[in-house]
């Protein structure tokens, strides 16, 4: 009978205190869908066939395939497959597995000022007015290519990321470390 | 137990972990003293030479400088100005190829020495004790002095440190294979470095400071100790030699025990490290007033005649160098600039000494042979053994193989100094160092993308909430004023009312009714792209379309003559009958709008262009309108010749007059044309409105050009434009079956006879030339290929209204071709072409 009492007591007890914890120490995990939305590139090219990133973001989280990115490529794939716990599997569409990075230019001499690369640049990376010459401002610019076919003039090229020593790669075997007699 | 002061004071040294005993390879330069070189041809001043920001120019091109003389001005954010080695003239500022692995072009100061080498008024201190803090750092911030050990961090930002330091390290160990330079340094100018060790005595007040030299280097230690004897905080160590021992990390640990944690920096721990080259610049700065313009560089290495020591103005290319100390080049030759252990191989040796370069190495094959072809790693863990910095090369070379680059840093790869002594040992001759440098490179571009993902998601939040906020906005104002959006909404009650009436009338009701309503419906739907009075076009547009549509096909017949307005009517007339003729088969009535309109237009501006500039605004902004028209409506299959083809000639009549008084119009005469190489391209790619589209619109650009490549030579670009268009669309047609025999046909030719003016002027014009022969030779290919199929499921009746008017203009042009001989070449294609054409009439049973 105490053995009960006491046993009854404690488990209340531990429930209790287990029961606070539970409330006061909530570990708030991030919901798949901003987990998934941290792997994409962000570019809201709407390639995938969504309206943007999230939205893809939230149709993986659906079960939807994950290699619909191609400005992500092959390492995007991969992380998604890890996340999501399924096979990586190539890009669809035979999509080139590394993408060159691009960002917008706008032959400016060209350039009538119509406004709708404006309103189809989905992170506002293009300024101008209208009848105003337009330019990309391409720390901003995502490369989604969705300016350059709106423009009725067909002066916006895609134009590869110049490289810098900041982003310069050391080729294996360019210096000579190796044995001195 | 002592504490460490005491132990420190008592000589005791600590180890590192690891390290290699690589040859040294010294002797080579260190016996004679430093030289001085004949001034260069020019020195090539790289505006960035350090970690951090570059200065902002004060100078320009063919400015005259003096000797020391500030060329940037440091802006903040880590900025060091650089200042002219000798005096001269700046002959050029441009991307050069910088001292860096890669050699990417970097903005440069290219000066070249007048020989006279003419100093500015130096400023002199005797006394630094006189001196502020502040004016003391402003001294070596603005005589632009950054870490001449190899980093190039700025120096002024470490002597202004605000954490405490107890120990001043002083680097002149040199623990690299061939390098001398601070060796020399130090034998030389002992003085001037512990003068220099004493302005960051006063800046920093630390407890100690050491000097750290490697016991190979007996000269320069006992030189050191000379020099410092009077001031009793300034102890000289002697540290056995051991490579990487001159990395900060791991003097500190020799001179201090202490370890910099992982990802720290000394000033952590309470120490600071500076070179001695450094503060050599430093007691230059302060007490002779003179900028940082030249350091000491080791020219090494078995082909050079006189390895030795120099004094190298910051600027002065490799090859002067070399040259200077006697360079006989071998097979394969490599020059590296720093030393064999963590030197880079350059590519080219026109590139300049900078503040950072300590050596410049040109081994013959034999010293330093080309690296081994990569083994298997075999797992024998020398690597392990020999890092200074307890890390797994072994392991990171796994993950960077494997581009695992969380568990990179997860084993701390960013900890690794990059000395090579792991590449050194390795028995397989994996190039591990370089590895670990791509997996480095790669990571931060990673965290570098990472930040810029999340400003775009971020930036395409702000837009998503402000285009909805906007559209509530909207939504809000039509809600709110019910009794005023009442009004006009009975009123457009009526007019449709009275539109239906009207429609009765004609017997025409269900029609147009059902046109007004999908017009309505795709108002609502693109959301008032159209202006309002749209439904009343409409009506208009299909009242006078029947009237029309009789006389339009008496029209085709009669109109031959080569004026524009007649042309105009023509076209218009052609136009009409086509629409109508579509108008019969298909029920849907979306092209109507779009017709009359551009008629209007047309008619009105043939008068107006010929009496006013200001026009041309008003043309382009037309041909913009009907480049967007022309595009939305080559969209929907069914409607697409007839609007496309008015349009088009309008403008071409318009422009005609135009170009002629003003040279703004070619800039308009430029976007038109790519409008509609764009407009046509677009609709070649529809299979059943391929066939008129294309065919006016280059006629119609061929008329426009043929008047204004004769002004203005800035018409080439754009002839060019429309020719590389052409092409495209070309290409693009000749991709559908159906479509590919006239579209490819008649730009052709109205590329022709446009290039037929421009080649006259202009030699550029002639690889234009070429690139239409090819096309034609393709497009030649493709109609012998193309099925008959198409000509006969197409109306004959569009084909030769279409057709004709190149023709037409194509005729009138051939009186001016005969003066060029090379036109005829052009007029032989053309010939060709028509007779091919006209096979193909005859082929497709046409009833004309």
């Amino acid at each position: 009978m105490y053995a009960l009492i006491a046993l009854g007591s404690l488990a209340l007890v531990f429930g209790l205190i287990l029961g606070y914890a539970a409330v006061k120490y909530r570990v708030e995990s991030s919901p798949i869908v901003e987990q998934v939305d941290a792997i994409l590139p962000q570019t809201q090219c709407g390639q995938c066939g969504y309206p943007g990133c999230r939205p893809y973001a939230e149709a993986i989280a659906n079960g939807d395939e994950i290699n619909k990115c191609p400005p992500g490529g092959d390492a995007t794939v991969k992380k998604l497959a890890d996340l999501m716990g399924v096979d990586a599997k190539p890009l669809a569409g035979g999509e080139e597995a590394e993408p060159i990075k691009t960002v917008a230019y706008i032959r400016e001499d060209e350039c009538i000022g119509c406004t709708k690369c404006i309103q189809a640049c989905p992170v506002d990376a293009i300024v101008g007015a209208t009848r105003q010459m337009h330019t990309v401002i391409d720390d901003e610019c995502t490369g989604c290519d969705l300016c350059v076919e709106p423009c009725p003039v067909d002066c916006i090229d895609m134009l590869p990321v110049e490289q810098t020593k900041q982003t310069w790669k050391w080729q294996i075997n360019a210096i000579a470390v190796t044995q001195i007699d | 137990m002592d504490t460490l002061l005491e132990q420190i004071e008592n000589g005791t040294l600590w180890q590192f972990p690891g390290g290699v005993h690589p040859p040294q390879q010294k002797s080579l330069s260190n016996h004679a003293p430093i030289a001085r070189l004949p001034l260069p041809e020019k020195l090539i001043l790289p505006l960035k030479q350090h970690i951090g920001a570059n200065g902002q120019l004060i100078v320009s091109k063919g400015q005259t400088v003096l000797k020391g003389q500030a060329l940037t001005q440091p802006s903040g954010n880590w900025s060091l100005p650089i200042h002219a080695p000798t005096s001269g003239e700046i002959t050029n500022i441009a991307a050069m190829p910088s001292a860096h692995p890669s050699a990417l072009p970097e903005l440069s100061i290219i000066l070249t020495p007048d020989g006279k080498d003419t100093w500015i008024p130096l400023t002199e201190n005797t006394h630094i004790d006189t001196l502020s803090h502040q004016a003391l750092i402003d001294i070596i911030h603005n005589a632009g002095i950054a870490g001449m050990g190899g980093a190039g961090f700025p120096t002024y930002i470490k002597a202004d440190s605000q954490r405490p330091v107890e120990f001043l390290v002083i680097n002149g160990v040199e623990c690299e294979p061939y390098i001398t330079a601070d060796d020399m340094l130090m034998r030389e100018h002992a003085d001037q470095i512990v003068k220099g060790i004493e302005v960051m005595q006063q800046l920093l007040t630390p407890e100690l400071i050491l000097i750290g030299i490697e016991d190979n280097k007996p000269h320069a230690i006992s030189a050191m100790q000379q020099a410092c004897q009077h001031n009793k905080k300034i102890l000289v160590k002697a540290i056995p030699t051991l490579y990487p021992s001159g990395g900060e990390k791991q003097l500190i640990r020799v001179l201090t025990s202490k370890e910099v944690p992982s990802g720290g920096i000394p000033a952590d721990i309470g120490v600071l490290v500076q070179n001695v080259g450094t503060l050599f610049a430093v007691s230059e700065a302060v007490f002779a007033g003179k900028p940082l313009i030249e350091r000491v560089v080791t020219v090494t290495g078995n082909t050079i005649k006189r390895p030795q020591n120099v004094w190298a103005l910051i600027g002065t290319e490799i090859k002067h160098l070399l040259d200077s100390q006697g360079f006989e080049p071998v097979d394969a030759q490599r020059v590296v600039m720093g030393g064999p252990m963590m030197g880079f191989t350059l590519p080219s040796v026109r590139i300049p000494v900078v503040k950072t370069t300590n050596c410049i190495l040109a081994p013959d094959n034999t010293e330093l042979a080309e690296p081994g072809e990569e083994k298997a790693c075999i797992r024998c863990s020398a690597c392990a053994d020999v890092c200074p910095q307890t890390l797994l090369p072994q392991q990171l070379q796994w993950f960077a193989k494997g581009k695992e680059y969380d568990k990179l840093e997860d084993y701390n790869l960013f900890d690794c100094i990059e000395c090579g002594a792991c590449s050194y040992v390795c028995p397989s001759e994996i190039p591990l160092v370089q590895y670990y440098r791509v997996a480095k490179a790669e990571i931060r571009e990673q965290k570098i993308e990472q930040v810029n993902a999340e400003r775009a998601k971020v930036r395409f939040e702000a837009r998503k909430a402000r285009l909805e906020q906007e559209q509530a906005e909207r939504k809000n104002r039509h809600t709110r004023s019910p009794s005023r959006a009442a009004k006009p909404a009975a009123e457009k009650a009526k007019v449709a009312d009275a539109l239906s009436r009207v429609a009765k009338k004609q017997g025409e009701q269900s029609a147009v009714q059902a046109a007004i309503e999908r017009a309505k419906a795709k108002k609502m739907a693109d959301g008032s792209l159209e202006p309002d009075n749209s439904e009343v076009v409409l009506e208009r547009a299909k009242r006078k379309e029947q009237a029309r549509n009789y006389k339009a096909q008496k029209q085709t017949a009669e109109v031959n003559s080569n004026d524009n307005k007649s042309a105009v009517a023509a076209a218009v007339a052609r136009a009409k009958a086509k629409k109508a003729a579509k108008v019969s088969e298909t029920n849907d009535a979306g092209d109507a709008p779009v017709n009359p309109p551009a008629h209007a237009v047309a008619t009105e501006k043939e008068t107006a262009t010929e009496e006013d500039p200001r026009k041309a605004a008003v043309a382009a902004a037309i041909a913009r309108a009907k480049a967007k028209k022309a595009a939305k409506v080559s969209e929907t299959n069914d409607t697409g010749d007839a609007p496309v083809n008015p349009p088009a000639h309008a403008v071409a009549t318009e422009e005609e007059a135009a170009t002629e008084e003003d040279p703004r119009k070619a800039a308009v005469a430029a976007a038109i044309a790519r409008a509609k190489a764009k407009k046509a391209a677009k609709a070649s790619e529809t299979n059943d409105a391929g066939e008129g589209l294309a065919n006016p619109p280059a006629h119609a650009v061929a008329t426009e050009e043929e008047t204004a490549t004769e002004q203005d030579p800035r018409k080439a670009a754009v002839a060019a434009a429309i020719a590389r268009a052409k092409a495209k669309k070309a290409a693009k047609a000749s991709e559908t079956n159906d479509a590919s025999e006239a579209p490819v046909n008649p730009p052709a030719h109205a590329v022709a006879t446009e290039e037929e003016a421009a080649t006259e002027e202009d030699p550029r014009k002639a690889a234009v030339a070429a690139a239409i022969a090819r096309a034609k030779a393709k497009k030649a290919a493709k109609l012998a290929q193309a099925n008959e199929a198409e000509v006969n499921n197409t109306d004959s009746q569009p084909i030769r209204g279409t057709i004709e008017p190149p023709i037409d203009s194509i005729d009138a042009e051939q009186p001016a071709t005969e003066v060029d001989p090379r036109k005829a070449a052009i007029a032989a294609a053309i010939a060709r072409a028509k007779a091919k054409k006209k096979a193909k009439e005859q082929e497709g049973n046409d009833p004309s």
